[in-house]
């Protein structure tokens, strides 16, 4: 009972003391991102290896998304004879909630992991180190613009989702199922509001960009320097982000749109 | 000591100064109580058996690491207070070499010798083509220039982190294991390196290292490091002649002494009758 309790409170201590290790570096991080206003280069470069190397994936995935939306909001519409309004309803689904959710998933899994398993294999070869000692701070040289860039692709990952999705959707509905196309576009355009629907998933976006790609970057700068550390980060990346990315959703939507 | 070799230590203090210093990980020492000195324009080797802190001692010294207690002062300021800045701006007068070599694995040979260069100085980039090719020139892979860091040996991988180090001309260099997984030829390009450009370039240089004929030959002064401790101290002629049983088993490699074969443990057969138990 006793050793129970002691192992309770060391998995408890560590618990914090990696909690605090990642706000500290969170803090370092943000220290870091002005200095970057110098140093576009390095973000741009950031941008590329997580923003568009992941385009495919989000792409394909917001394609399929949309098509399968429009299959199954058809089945239901249909039955009220309200299929004229699948435009608004795919669009709202993937502004709203899809489009920054499944993105911020997927960009755990693709860009996340990635961030993890180079930072983390820098560290193990001594390549953090090895700055370290040339004097040049690596939260700033590798940290920062691997933040600042998954900040800035995150947003516009999540844009291009719902932009496919809802391209998708018209393949299906108005392509493949004959919903009325003057319909599926004007109801889009009147019932989608920027400020409540499009921004709020903006800002979705924001916040699941900044969770993600701290975790990732402190994953990978906190992992033990083996090969079997920095496997076991990147999952930790991906369960952990996945996990914060959807319990942050509910308590996101719950304030933008469950309180009136 | 004479009057001479006191006046000369007087006006020419250490480079780096440690005292008194203790450290540990966990519960487990690693020092404790270790006091050296290098001296500037010298080829210090510390050695000692594998596991006994060599390579936690440069990062003391480079202050990657904080000590429970003690000083370490290199030119004049003690490594632990420094600020973060000034720290850093006493690291781009330091060099070190890893054991990996530590280059940056998405650049190139040359894109690895700018990079200190690059981030350090404002430079035109003429000025930075013809340093990193000096620099690769006196390491002798100005040919390799535009190989990227996976293409190279263990040996031209620690001759281009060579180079980097070298590149903002440093006061001081420390290489950790730098002749550890080399064949003879690498070994002999580096135990001549380090020397011809610790005298070429007025450098001071710290090596870690447990090969014992390679060290002593290029050494000036060898500190020998066991148990946290310094155990003995001297020039190679003199540990060579020591009578110190740590010094004698240390540089002949003698498998059992005052360091033992074996680690610490149980009885033998207290440990083997304890199988019977089911327990490990």
């Amino acid at each position: 009972m006793l050793d129970w309790l002691a192992q309770l409170g060391r998995h408890g201590l560590n618990f914090f003391e990696r909690l605090g290790r990642g706000h500290l570096l969170l803090l370092a991080l943000l220290r870091g991102v002005p200095g970057l206003v110098l140093r576009p280069l390095l973000v741009v470069q950031q941008v590329y290896a997580i923003g568009v190397l992941s385009l495919l994936i989000i792409v394909v995935s917001g394609v399929f998304v949309g098509m399968v939306l429009g299959l199954q909001l058809y089945n239901t519409l249909v039955d009220f004879g309200a299929e004229a309004s699948l435009g608004p309803v795919i669009a709202l689904t993937l502004v709203r909630e899809l489009g920054p959710v499944v993105t911020a998933l997927l960009f755990a899994g693709r860009a996340g992991s990635a961030l993890t398993a180079e930072i983390g294999l820098m560290k193990a070869t001594e390549q953090l180190s090895g700055m370290e000692m040339m004097a040049v701070d690596p939260v700033k040289r590798v940290l920062a613009p691997r933040f600042l860039g998954g900040f800035i692709a995150m947003p516009l990952l999540a844009a291009i989702f719902s932009l496919v999705g809802v391209y998708g959707g018209y393949f299906v509905g108005v392509g493949l199922l004959g919903v009325d196309e003057g319909s599926y576009w004007s109801q889009m355009q009147s019932m989608v509001d920027f400020d409540d629907d499009v921004m709020n998933g903006v800002i979705k976006s924001l916040v699941f960009g900044v969770v993600v790609t701290w975790i990732a970057v402190f994953e990978g700068n906190d992992a033990v320097p083996t090969s079997e550390g920095v496997s076991r980060a990147t999952t930790r990346t991906v369960v952990h982000s996945s996990l914060a990315v959807l319990g942050l959703d509910f308590v996101l939507t719950a304030l933008m749109f469950g309180v009136d | 000591m004479g009057p001479f070799v006191y006046m000369a230590e007087e006006h020419n203090p250490p480079l780096v100064q440690v005292r008194g210093l203790r450290f540990a990980r966990g519960s487990r020492p690693i020092f404790n109580g270790v006091d050296l000195d290098i001296r500037r324009g010298q080829v210090t080797a510390i050695m000692g058996p594998s596991g006994t802190g060599k390579t936690t001692l440069l990062k003391l010294i480079g202050g990657q690491l904080r000590p429970s207690a003690g000083t370490i002062s290199v030119d004049g300021q003690d490594v632990h207070r420094l600020g973060h800045r000034a720290l850093y701006e006493l690291r781009k007068r330091m060099g070190m070499l890893f054991q990996s070599g530590a280059l940056l694995t998405d650049l190139n040979v040359y894109e690895n010798v700018a990079f200190p260069l690059r981030e350090h100085t404002d430079l035109p980039e003429s000025m930075i083509r013809d340093l990193v090719l000096m620099k690769l020139e006196a390491v002798g892979l100005r040919g390799a220039r535009r190989l990227m860091a996976n293409e190279l040996s263990g040996g031209m991988a620690r001759r281009v982190a060579l180079a980097r180090a070298i590149a903002l001309d440093p006061m001081m260099i420390m290489y950790d294991e730098p002749f550890t997984g080399q064949d003879p030829i690498s070994m002999g390009v580096l135990v001549k390196l380090i020397r011809s450009l610790n005298d070429a370039l007025g450098l001071t240089s710290i090596i870690v290292s447990h090969d014992v004929h390679e060290t002593a030959a290029i050494s000036d002064y060898i500190y020998l490091l066991s148990d946290g401790r310094v155990v003995a101290h001297g020039t190679p002629k003199e540990l060579g002649r020591s009578s110190s049983d740590w010094a004698q088993q240390f540089m002949q490699g003698l498998p059992d002494g005052p360091v033992p074969f074996h680690y610490r443990a149980a009885p033998y057969a207290e440990d083997l009758l304890a199988g019977r138990e089911g327990r490990v």
